[in-house]
């Protein structure tokens, strides 16, 4: 009776369309992330030997000095980035949307390249410019006799993942702050509000959305990456010990399944936490910031400070690309400031090979984008919408597959792909739309937060003027509120695409043949060897630009449209 | 391009020789190897050029990912061959049953090499190439550094080296796992810990791969690093300025080739395994990219000069006997001790070793006995072991780590134990090392 009820309730709570619609995300996220994950980490709650359920193993978690020490450094080193990727997207973000700023597209571009870099060779190349003998601490050494650990220990992380993760940041707050009306700042500085208190009082808090999506983003990534920890050899943190549990081989220890629980927990714990400091607040305005009239004249003084500042700031961070750079035109570069010869050899070698791995990876990350943003468009109005009960649930859920380690969505998706073959007989785990489906599950939130953010900065009475002039909901969805949203929608579409483009860990144990291979993995196998170090740089310079070129392309269609709505306006 | 042409002649050829000779094996021979492009290409092209109704697909994923990946797809392989360094990742295969038995027929391959067996005892895997492990150093770094030209392991656990050497974890790399297996094997387990030790406490790091090693000596952030051969055979000739010597305790392993259980092209397989074990294959190993030492002895005489033989070099007649089956038997746990004891605890463990250091500093410029002798406690402390050669080996400690039905401890309790266990004797350590530098000053 009390079930009848709820059902009941639950009807009443929203149309049959939106009920399809949640369901069938559901079904998605079912399919290819809660069973294959659930497969992998069901161990986490079994006892030794027996099989049976218990708890145990997370008593066993809590127990060790190891895993607990790992928590809190996960935790410290996720919120320090932030703050660090904070200080170098503000400025990057405010100049380059909210003033009359020449280059502003090419600096929101570039300022987007530090999220691609690629695995393995990238390390390297931050290593030889600030490793412990890197060009810049070598430098230091000769002429004043110093060197400054960039690279050591827990600070090291920080400043590598900050330079890596501050794009999601920047992205997500460019989009929103595109979006504030000229008119709300206007009105602040005729009641007096100018400079620095402009920017507190007004124009930040009203981008809160996009700032706090983004920096939601930066500190989940951080929690969950592994690769960059591993690179600087800190191993006492919680995805790296998750990593190595994992991927060892004839181990039968649930630890590492309990680490990985433990992960998601985490990372859904940080998205509730986010969603809550948004909560009962009301950050949609009815207008809608325009190109032609939104942006401030900065005076000289002001122009110099700021075109220093970003200049600086590029450098910082577009100087792990130069480091690439150098590397793929380098004969040996070894313990010197620079290379002892610079050579085009590494071009000529990957040259053959890289058609095959563009377009692959083409292909793999537009469609796993395109998917990302299809359910990011779809979970953020169900959520923000909708009174449908436990939409918070897909939102949650979808969040979740941030914290899967890439290795064990690998193995999920072996497990339960490999079995079920195609009509001409091979397992459907070896066709490549598995690697297109894992790489896009990964990414789901990107696109979802941006999505997010991006519909809660439209006035829903917007969405009531429609529908009130007789629009139905999906007419008003499709002329209303995705045109607004598109802002957001593309910047989620370009940053899924540009991280699915350099992604190692559960396409290495998907790829079924060379043929099928992205980019990352032709890097990945030429940075094998000692002789393989410049071509994988000259690979990795390729999937530089090329992912470039098509952030640049995104950025120019974003300008163009929000121009030609301003012009509508 | 290429790969069209590749394709293309073996169509070509494929019409021919199918009428010709119905036995021939044909099609595509599908390869999971840990093997880097630069090895992989030359075998790929002299192979097919050998054989050319065949093509040979290369899957490249570490050794670690290989093994999981051929036990989670094994209800409907589609792979034919597994290719890796480590013998252990074959041991894990073959106790899952998962090669295939087979009997090469290839003429003058050696069977052993060291005092290593060159082939599986059951045939289920086969040696194609030997490596020893030693020790890689960069030569710039070195002169910057002024460290001087390591030769033996315990060299490394000078003070003038603090800081400057690295390994990968032997729980990561099969090729580590091997080199502490020796030197505890050569030098007895309690001695051996404290050699492993005494070098831990110089360490700059523990990585989590064996290619970062040579990576980091080759781009000069580390200056000594813990490696197989080849990696640095191969660096010099990529033109890296780096250097590399055996210790006289260390063994020569052999990298190995197995048939994946039920491989959909055995034939194609069983042909590529003749390839790389004839002399034409053995050959390949020679170029400059792959550097790898072959196991068939004639081909030595076609080798460069200073190319290392084992078959034939007094160094390598010294190095000890290796006994893999005491090495199987407690592989788990020598691992899980060396990541509990030194590579989670490494900053205790410098701390320790640091101060060690600074007192016998002073002592050997004012020697006093009583400094000297909270010397050798503090030394002890280090080098003391919380079980012992015959515990690693027993059954319980064994079931601990393979998930077996008994009761008994958890492997996350015999680590929290273990790691409590050094990292209070390393603060102790610490302590009487500070305390002998007051007295010795």
């Amino acid at each position: 009776m009390r079930a009848v009820l709820s059902l009941r309730t639950w009807r009443a709570s929203a149309t049959p369309g939106q009920i399809v619609l949640a369901l069938s995300i559901l079904a998605f996220l079912m399919l290819f992330l809660v069973i294959p994950v659930a497969t992998v980490i069901y161990v986490a709650f079994t006892e030794r030997g027996t099989g049976s359920f218990t708890l145990i193993n997370f008593y066993d978690f809590f127990a060790s000095e190891l895993f607990v020490r790992s928590l809190w450094n996960s935790i410290w080193v996720s919120l320090m980035t932030v703050v660090v990727a904070s200080v170098i997207a503000l400025p990057l973000a405010y100049l380059t949307t909210r003033f009359e700023f020449r280059g502003a597209l090419l600096v929101q571009t570039l300022g987007f390249l530090p999220l691609v870099m690629p695995p393995f060779v990238g390390a390297v190349a931050m290593q030889l410019l600030f490793g412990r003998n890197g060009t810049f601490n070598l430098l230091l050494d000769e002429h004043f006799g110093f060197k400054i650990p960039f690279m050591e220990g827990l600070w090291g992380v920080i400043f590598v993942q900050a330079l890596h993760y501050f794009p999601f940041i920047l992205v997500n707050l460019s989009v929103a702050l595109r979006a504030i009306d000229r008119s709300m700042e206007e009105s602040a500085q005729n009641l007096g509000a100018s400079g620095f208190r402009l920017f507190r009082r007004i124009v930040l808090p009203l981008a809160m959305p996009g700032y706090v999506a983004g920096s939601t983003l930066v500190f989940v990534k951080v929690f969950d990456d592994l690769a960059t920890p591993l690179l600087l050899n800190v191993k006492d943190m919680l995805a790296p010990q998750a990593y190595l549990r994992v991927s060892s081989i004839g181990i039968a220890d649930p630890m590492g399944y309990v680490i990985s629980v433990m992960l998601i927990i985490c990372s859904v714990l940080a998205v509730w936490l986010s969603t809550l400091s948004l909560r009962n607040k009301d950050y949609a305005t009815t207008q809608r910031g325009g190109g032609g009239l939104a942006q401030r004249k900065l005076g000289s003084g002001e122009a110099v400070v700021a075109y220093g500042v970003v200049i600086f700031l590029l450098l910082l961070v577009l100087a792990p690309h130069f480091g690439l750079l150098i590397l793929s035109f380098a004969t040996v570069w070894s313990f010197s400031p620079l290379p002892d010869g610079f050579t085009l050899v590494h071009y000529t070698r990957v040259f053959g090979d890289s058609w095959v791995y563009i377009k692959n990876t083409l292909i793999y990350a537009s469609l796993a984008a395109g998917i990302d943003v299809v359910l990011g468009v779809a979970i953020a109005y169900l959520v923000l919408r909708t009174k449908l009960i436990g939409r918070h649930w897909l939102d949650w859920l979808a969040t979740a597959s941030l914290a899967v380690p890439g290795v064990v969505l690998g193995i999920g998706y072996l497990r339960t792909f490999y079995n079920v073959t195609l009509p001409d007989g091979s397992p459907l785990a070896s066709f490549w739309i598995i690697i297109v489906l894992a790489l896009a599950i990964r990414r789901v939130p990107y696109a979802l937060r941006a999505c997010f953010s991006a519909l809660q900065q439209i006035s829903i009475s917007l969405e009531e003027a429609a529908e009130n002039l007789g629009a139905t909901k999906t007419r008003t969805m499709r002329r209303v509120v995705l045109p607004l949203m598109m802002g957001g929608v593309l910047a989620g579409f370009v940053t899924s695409f540009a991280t699915a483009a350099v992604e190692l860990s559960a396409t290495l144990m998907l790829v079924q043949s060379n043929d099928d291979a992205p980019l990352a993995y032709g890097i990945y196998v030429y940075m094998q060897s000692a002789a393989g170090r410049g071509a994988g740089a000259a690979l990795g310079v390729v999937a530089v630009v090329f992912v470039g070129l098509c952030a640049f392309i995104s950025h120019l269609v974003v300008e163009r449209s929000q121009r030609s709505k301003g012009l509508d306006s | 391009m290429f790969r069209t042409i590749i394709v293309g002649s073996f169509l070509g050829a494929l019409g021919f020789t199918s009428l010709a000779i119905a036995q021939a094996p044909a099609g595509k021979v599908t390869v999971v190897t840990s093997f880097s492009k630069d090895v992989t290409d030359p075998f790929r092209n002299a192979f097919q050029k050998a054989n050319p109704s065949l093509t040979l697909d290369v899957q490249n994923r570490n050794t670690n990912s290989a093994v999981k990946f051929i036990e989670e797809t094994r209800s409907n392989n589609q792979i034919d061959l597994m290719w890796a360094s480590a013998p252990d990742a074959f041991e894990v295969l073959k106790g899952k049953q998962l090669l295939m038995k087979y009997t090469p027929k290839a003429k003058g391959i050696a069977e052993k090499v060291g005092s290593y067996p060159v082939n599986d005892k059951d045939g289920f895997y086969f040696g194609f190439a030997a490596s020893g492990y030693g020790i890689m150093w960069n030569e710039r770094y070195a002169r910057a550094n002024k460290l001087p030209d390591p030769k033996e392991w315990q060299d490394l656990a000078k003070p003038v080296f603090y800081d400057h050497v690295s390994i990968s974890a032997p729980s990561r790399s099969g090729t580590t796992h091997l080199t502490i297996e020796a030197i505890l094997q050569g030098e007895g387990w309690d001695k051996g810990w404290r050699t492993v030790k005494e070098m831990a406490g110089n360490f700059r790091n523990v990585t989590d791969r064996s290619f970062g090693v040579p990576e980091a000596v080759n781009s000069g952030q580390v200056g000594v690093g813990i490696v197989i051969d080849f990696f640095a055979f191969s660096a010099q000739a990529a033109g890296f300025p780096v250097k590399f010597v055996y210790p006289s305790v260390t063994t020569v392993v052999p990298a190995n080739i197995g048939i994946v259980a039920n491989a959909p092209n055995a034939a194609g397989a069983q042909a590529f395994v003749e390839f790389i074990l004839s002399p034409a294959g053995q050959e390949v190993l020679l170029e400059p990219g792959i550097r790898r030492l072959p196991v068939n002895t004639d081909i030595y005489a076609k080798a460069p000069a200073g190319y290392p033989n084992p078959f034939k070099d007094p160094q390598f007649q010294k190095m000890i006997m290796f006994d893999v089956d005491k090495s199987e038997a407690r592989t788990a746990p020598v691992d899980t001790l060396f990541d509990q004891l030194i590579t989670f605890q490494l900053e205790p463990l410098k701390g320790a070793t640091k101060a060690i250091h600074e007192a016998e500093a002073a002592i050997a410029r004012k020697p006093n006995a009583k400094a000297a002798a909270l010397i050798t406690e503090a030394r002890d402390l280090i080098a003391a072991m919380p079980v012992s050669e015959t515990q690693a080996a027993s059954a319980e400690i064994r079931g601990a780590f393979t998930g077996s039905k008994e009761k008994g401890a958890r492997q996350s309790e015999l680590e929290q134990q273990w790691a409590a266990f050094a990292r209070e004797r390393y603060t102790q350590a610490k302590a009487k090392a500070d305390e002998a530098l007051k007295i010795a000053r």
